[in-house]
């Protein structure tokens, strides 16, 4: 191995062994700073629970709202010509770059009372969004969704289009085809996609916090419920509420290990 | 106040390993206590302050002035709910002068050991009720906290302003049914300011720094939870000579004007 690879330049050993610590380290301070002793205390103060329902909760619906809208979108930018479709690309992933706090405040001028649509829907329904576990899915949906479209768009230009052509010549239209060849051919992609959105949504906090607020049981999920046990100088709820997502992102990373770990020749955005 | 919060909880290890942790927040001020000693009141340098979001219009202005009058002197601020600076402070937030908007959160920062000096209170703050222009949510009083359809924003029970309004809810026997416990009182009147909240409890400054985006409702139960304002320096300040400055301004005659002026009240 060492003969093949001719020994590591340590001008690139040096950097990346750097760079490992930088990324594994604060992960190591966060166990080894945890509140072992009193964790299940921390763990079982109320509210824990309800900030963890919450963030599972709104994660799940948010990826299930993603994949409805996500899926057909991938295929539109994969499978069409339509005119103007990198133009939409760009647009529908800008969220994967936009600061989700600038997210929050444009869900606020679209979605808020007094929004475009918002306004519409508070004078018509007297319905109102913001500061309601619809508003959390809403938001995470908001920021998770670009993943999802990626990924799947990703694993549709990476499959043979020959067996979705096939059942085009055997007279399937192109819906048949999508459900019947399409779909099944990409399905890993579509669930590690949809593992990563649930990732990225679970993890929300700046469009979250923004255009949802913060009450406990509605909309402070777990993301918040840590940064809010810091503001308040409770540093010892807030590592411990942290291990648990560091947890729930280890399991992930795990889900994702046949995409992620196991092949290096994943289509890339 | 999110990022700042990030940046100080990064910075925190980084300059502790440095050996830093003492010195860091204003590289300029180094040389500006010989300075100071040398010729007079001239100050230079960087003033950190933190100071209550509700201070925010009142001490920018302050700020301003003691930059007029000492040109080298450059005065920063992170204004945010008073809790959580105190926590940032604790944590090894470089700063030179803590003005909190309770006696509780400057008593975190007393039990940390970072006072430069004894605390005074120079202001004084009552609640009121902000709503947005032409009250669309019919709000009369605090009784209307408790009315569920309306959409209500309260600061969070740990930030001095949301610590009054349980004390208010408290002596007016109200059940509070608030949508959002915002985490400073300016996030609270923000959301007010966007119609997106029928009313906000804030402070009566807040109320009137808002001029005309907002409309503002007194209410007699606010006499039950009277704000205090402690400032101190703090005993890390690389510039001690700067951060006295600034606090023997905000007591001064002048300070005392532009917070009468700011709606506040005397202690």
């Amino acid at each position: 191995m060492r003969r093949r690879d001719g020994g590591i330049p340590v001008a690139l050993l040096v950097p990346a062994s750097l760079g490992t610590v930088f990324l594994v380290l604060p992960l190591v301070g966060l166990l080894v700073r945890a509140p072992w002793s009193d964790l299940g205390t921390q763990l079982t103060a109320p509210g824990v629970g309800q900030a963890l329902r919450l963030s599972l909760v709104s994660a799940t619906l948010a990826t299930a709202v993603a994949l409805v809208l996500g899926v057909p979108l991938a295929w539109l930018l994969a499978r069409t010509r339509i005119r103007g479709r990198s133009v939409l690309r760009a647009l529908v992933t800008v969220p994967l770059v936009l600061p989700p706090v600038v997210g929050g405040i444009a869900l606020f001028l679209v979605l808020g009372r007094q929004g475009i649509i918002g306004r519409w829907l508070f004078d018509t329904f007297g319905f109102s969004l913001p500061f309601t576990t619809a508003a959390v899915v809403v938001a995470e949906t908001f920021v998770a969704m670009p993943f999802l479209v990626v990924s799947v768009e990703g694993a549709l230009r990476a499959a043979d289009a020959r067996y979705e052509e096939a059942a085009a010549t055997l007279g399937a239209d192109r819906w048949t085809t999508f459900r019947r060849v399409t779909l099944p051919l990409v399905a890993p992609g579509v669930a590690a996609g949809a593992v990563l959105c649930w990732a990225r949504a679970l993890g929300e906090f700046g469009a979250t916090i923004t255009f949802a607020g913060q009450y406990p049981g509605t909309t402070e999920t777990m993301p918040l419920a840590v940064y809010l046990e810091l503001a308040a100088g409770h540093p010892e709820a807030a590592v411990a509420l942290s291990l648990v997502l560091l947890l729930v992102s280890l399991a992930t990373l795990l889900l994702l290990r046949e995409r992620w770990l196991g092949r290096s020749d994943v289509p890339a955005a | 106040m999110r990022t700042r919060t990030l940046l100080v909880l990064l910075a925190v290890p980084v300059l502790a390993l440095t050996g830093c942790g003492g010195t860091s927040g204003s590289s300029g001020t180094t040389g500006s206590a010989s300075s100071t000693t040398s010729s007079g009141p001239k100050l230079a340098g960087t003033l950190t302050v933190f100071a209550a979001a509700s201070l925010t219009d009142v001490f920018t202005d302050l700020g301003h002035r003691l930059e007029k009058e000492d040109p080298g002197l450059h005065v920063r601020f992170t204004f945010a709910g008073s809790s959580a600076l105190a926590n940032q402070l604790a944590q090894g937030a470089p700063a030179d002068v803590f003005a909190s908007a309770d006696q509780a959160q400057m008593d975190v920062v007393t039990r940390a050991g970072l006072q430069g000096g004894a605390p005074t209170v120079f202001a004084t703050n009552v609640l009121e009720i902000a709503v947005p222009p032409g009250n669309p949510g019919h709000v009369t009083g605090v009784a209307d906290f408790a009315r569920r359809p309306l959409t209500l924003a309260v600061c969070a029970p740990q930030v001095p302003c949301g610590a009054a309004a349980l004390k208010v809810f408290a002596a007016a026997h109200v059940d509070a049914q608030p949508d959002t416990l915002e985490q400073d009182v300016k996030a609270a009147l923000t959301k007010v300011q966007l119609g997106e909240v029928d009313a906000a409890m804030v402070y009566a400054t807040d109320v009137k720094a808002a001029g005309t985006a907002v409309q503002g409702i007194s209410f007699p139960e606010a006499r039950d939870a009277v704000n205090s304002y402690p400032i101190c320096t703090l005993r890390s300040s690389p510039d001690p000579t700067a951060a006295q400055a600034f606090v023997a301004l905000v007591r001064s005659t002048a300070g005392r004007q532009a917070l009468t002026d700011a709606g506040f009240g005397s202690p």
